[in-house]
């Protein structure tokens, strides 16, 4: 029986979401038992042409050159799946959308010249369709799992959209907004993570990005309540999944 | 067919690097001219971001620079933040901090270790691969890769971009029972290091030796992880410090006329950091049982002054770092008391300030100006990889020649061996957010071809 073709495709990125493949130490060796390791240049010199049956896609598109390398990409897929937060919502380096790039490029760079950048990072789902979107800044490596055996399954992945809320009721953690006035993104962050950040005795900073259902009229008089100033929210917001949260704040 | 005509060489990405990546090699005549690695990689301008900040965001924010090391972007930021403030951690802060950083050690290097470097020894393309042939291997080098996970996430919350760390400390220390479950899995991590160790030794070396200086940060009593002053060795045998703060006075980046890649020297040398550096550097302040394990390694004694310039035998360097860094974790929960507070208060501070650790593939500075409100004014951030990219393009170059001096590999061989050189090095490109292309061009009086124009750069 021929085994399924998985890609990893790598776009602007720190390496993180991919690595949490890596990271699955205890399902590495039966993963890659049960697929083909067809294209993933990190973990493998052998790198072979598509179709892929499945691949993941790690980054955001920046660059005139990614914009085109994506639908080659996606031409040669079957399945695509986004994984993480520079894929799924543009990353940290969506936060040139905000910013004159230029002035990015000059404060960086002696020859700013030689650079070539387009004017904003936009998810892959921006460029061609997507078969799912893996959220995370970093992905969740049991999410990661899930997914992967979902599509070689044929089945839809058991990824739920509702807030971090959910998963500290779930794990028992005390709230910290409520209990200890910290301010917290737990209401409008889609879960995935398992509510880290508040069982550290922290406020969640939306790695996850927003979730189903978010209310940000409803959240930022309490973040105002818990000492943030009105910069301070909107740095709050504007983090890993800054192009997602404004386009919340613009509803 | 003789290879001292001209020839062009090229292969699409560099494969079991952390990041994807690009070289090209000019060989003119037998001679090889030119050898870049090549960094041009959609920049993600996070000094540029970084302004206008508040300055406790910084340790999450750089984090984001590098998936595989991302706790030593967050202990650069803190050292730095933390120095522009005036602020000095308490010592179990200080051990606490140490132990996240072992984690993120045991990890980084068991990856490269059995993922991306053992293969090329035994002429495999994955460790996926090898695992058909060594499969007990490839299993003790994932379990020891997951001991330091297991470290990261318990008292980081997750490995890749830890929650735990802030400004001052963490958000929340451990207990002591807690860091105590860690105990049984670490001390079968560390059996699987010293096995590592007999491993690796037993691999094949080829002659190598980097003529370059070698940087690294030191403690005065300790291997130098989280904290120290840089220090150089250089090619002639002698030592010099400089204080952290004076780090852009002599570590610089210069713009080489051939190549639009951003070189970087100190003191207007070539230099290297990271396990090669700091082993002949601070390798006599190893724990007994890593100098014992230097020792079985054939690495010598360094006590006895043995250093390490063969890249090759890097991978032994790493197998004695891991050994240290599990040991080293062990000692810290054996002793630790949890603290009476998990953070010290770091009140901003109008002013500049530096800091710089060991990341895995070596000395990571950040400098940091604050206003006084704390909001970051402008911030810098020098990788390893950058620092190394001259280093690696010099090493390369001289085993390129080696080779083609000595029996006029074909394309096959020679890419191979150039794809090796650069391993050697465990580069860490998406540290730079760079691309790398391998590109071999030969040319000759009679006949001149040439490809890929390439833009480079550094960017985090």
């Amino acid at each position: 029986m021929e085994l399924p073709r998985l890609a990893v495709f790598k776009l602007a990125s720190c390496d993180g979401c991919q690595l949490t493949l890596l990271d699955c130490e205890d399902e590495l060796l039966a993963l890659t038992g049960a697929v083909e390791i067809a294209h993933f240049p990190e973990a493998s010199s052998t790198m072979l042409p598509g179709p892929y049956d499945l691949t993941l896609v790690e980054g955001s598109v920046t660059t005139p050159e990614d914009a085109e390398r994506i639908h080659a990409i996606r031409a040669d897929s079957r399945h695509l799946v986004t994984i993480g937060a520079c894929a799924t919502a543009g990353g940290i380096q969506a936060l040139r959308n905000f910013a004159d790039v230029d002035e990015y490029r000059r404060t960086v760079y002696a020859h700013p010249e030689y650079i070539s950048t387009l004017a904003t990072s936009t998810p892959v789902s921006a460029h061609v369709d997507v078969d799912f979107e893996l959220r995370g800044c970093p992905v969740d490596r049991r999410q990661l799992i899930e997914v992967i055996t979902a599509f070689l399954a044929g089945r839809k992945p058991d990824v739920p959209d509702h807030s971090v809320c959910f998963e500290c009721k779930r794990r028992g953690t005390v709230c910290v907004t409520v209990a200890h006035g910290t301010p917290c993104l737990g209401p409008v962050t889609h879960a995935g993570c398992g509510a880290l950040c508040p069982a550290y005795h922290r406020g969640c900073f939306g790695c996850f990005g927003p979730s189903g259902s978010v209310n940000l009229p409803a959240l930022i008089p309490l973040l105002r309540r818990d000492g943030l100033d009105e910069d301070a929210v909107v740095r709050y917001l504007h983090t890993f999944n800054a192009a997602s949260f404004d386009e919340e704040l613009s509803k | 067919m003789t290879h001292r005509g001209s020839r062009v060489l090229h292969v699409g990405s560099l494969s079991r690097v952390e990041g994807e990546g690009a070289l090209s090699l000019h060989v003119h005549d037998g001679t090889v001219t030119d050898a870049r690695l090549e960094i041009y990689e959609p920049p993600r301008f996070f000094e540029a971001f970084l302004r206008g900040r508040s300055y406790t965001e910084p340790p999450d924010i750089t984090a984001r620079v590098c998936g595989i090391c991302p706790v030593a972007y967050q202990m650069s930021a803190c050292a730095a933040i933390e120095d522009a403030c005036g602020v000095t951690v308490d010592p179990v802060i200080r051990d606490l901090r140490r132990l996240l950083y072992c984690g993120e050690w045991i990890e980084s290097q068991a990856l490269h270790i059995y993922l991306l470097h053992a293969p090329d020894f035994l002429g495999r393309p994955s460790a996926i691969d090898l695992a058909r042939t060594h499969r007990a291997e490839v299993e003790r080098g994932l379990r020891l890769k997951k001991a330091g996970n297991s470290l990261m996430e318990l008292l980081g919350g997750r490995a890749v971009h830890p929650i735990n760390v802030r400004l001052g400390g963490f958000h929340r220390a451990p207990t002591r029972t807690e860091l105590r479950s860690l105990t049984e899995e670490l001390k079968q991590a560390l059996d699987d290091a010293w096995e590592t160790v007999r491993w690796v030794a037993g691999f094949e070396f080829p002659d190598a030796s980097v003529e370059a200086d070698l940087l690294a940060l030191t403690e005065p009593d300790t291997y130098a992880i989280e904290s120290g002053t840089p220090t150089a060795l250089r090619t002639d045998g002698t030592n010099t410090s400089f204080p952290v703060r004076d780090f852009t006075a002599h570590v610089t980046e210069t713009h080489v006329a051939h190549s639009t890649a951003l070189h970087s020297r100190l003191d207007g040398r070539l230099h290297l950091t990271g396990s090669l550096a700091r082993f002949s550097i601070s390798g006599r302040l190893l724990s007994p049982v890593a100098l014992e394990a230097a020792v079985a390694a054939g690495l010598g004694d360094p006590r006895e002054g043995a250093v390490c310039r063969n890249p090759y035998r890097s991978i032994l360097v790493r197998a004695v770092e891991t050994v240290y860094a599990v040991a080293e974790a062990l000692r810290i929960i054996d002793g630790y008391e949890p603290p009476a507070h998990p953070y010290t208060e770091v009140p901003p501070v109008a002013g500049v300030g530096h800091g710089a650790t060991e990341a895995p593939r070596g000395l990571l500075y950040h400098r940091y100006e604050l206003d006084a409100d704390g909001i970051v004014k402008s911030a810098l951030l020098v990788p390893p990889t950058a620092q190394n990219q001259g280093a690696i393009e010099d090493d390369l170059r001289r085993l390129a020649q080696q080779a083609i001096g000595e029996h006029d590999p074909d394309d096959d061989e020679l890419t191979a061996l150039c794809e090796r050189a650069i391993r050697n090095h465990d580069p860490c490109i998406s540290c730079s957010t760079h691309f790398l292309d391998l590109t071999v061009v030969r040319t000759s009086e009679e006949s001149t071809e040439s490809t890929g124009e390439s833009t480079g750069g550094r960017d985090v």
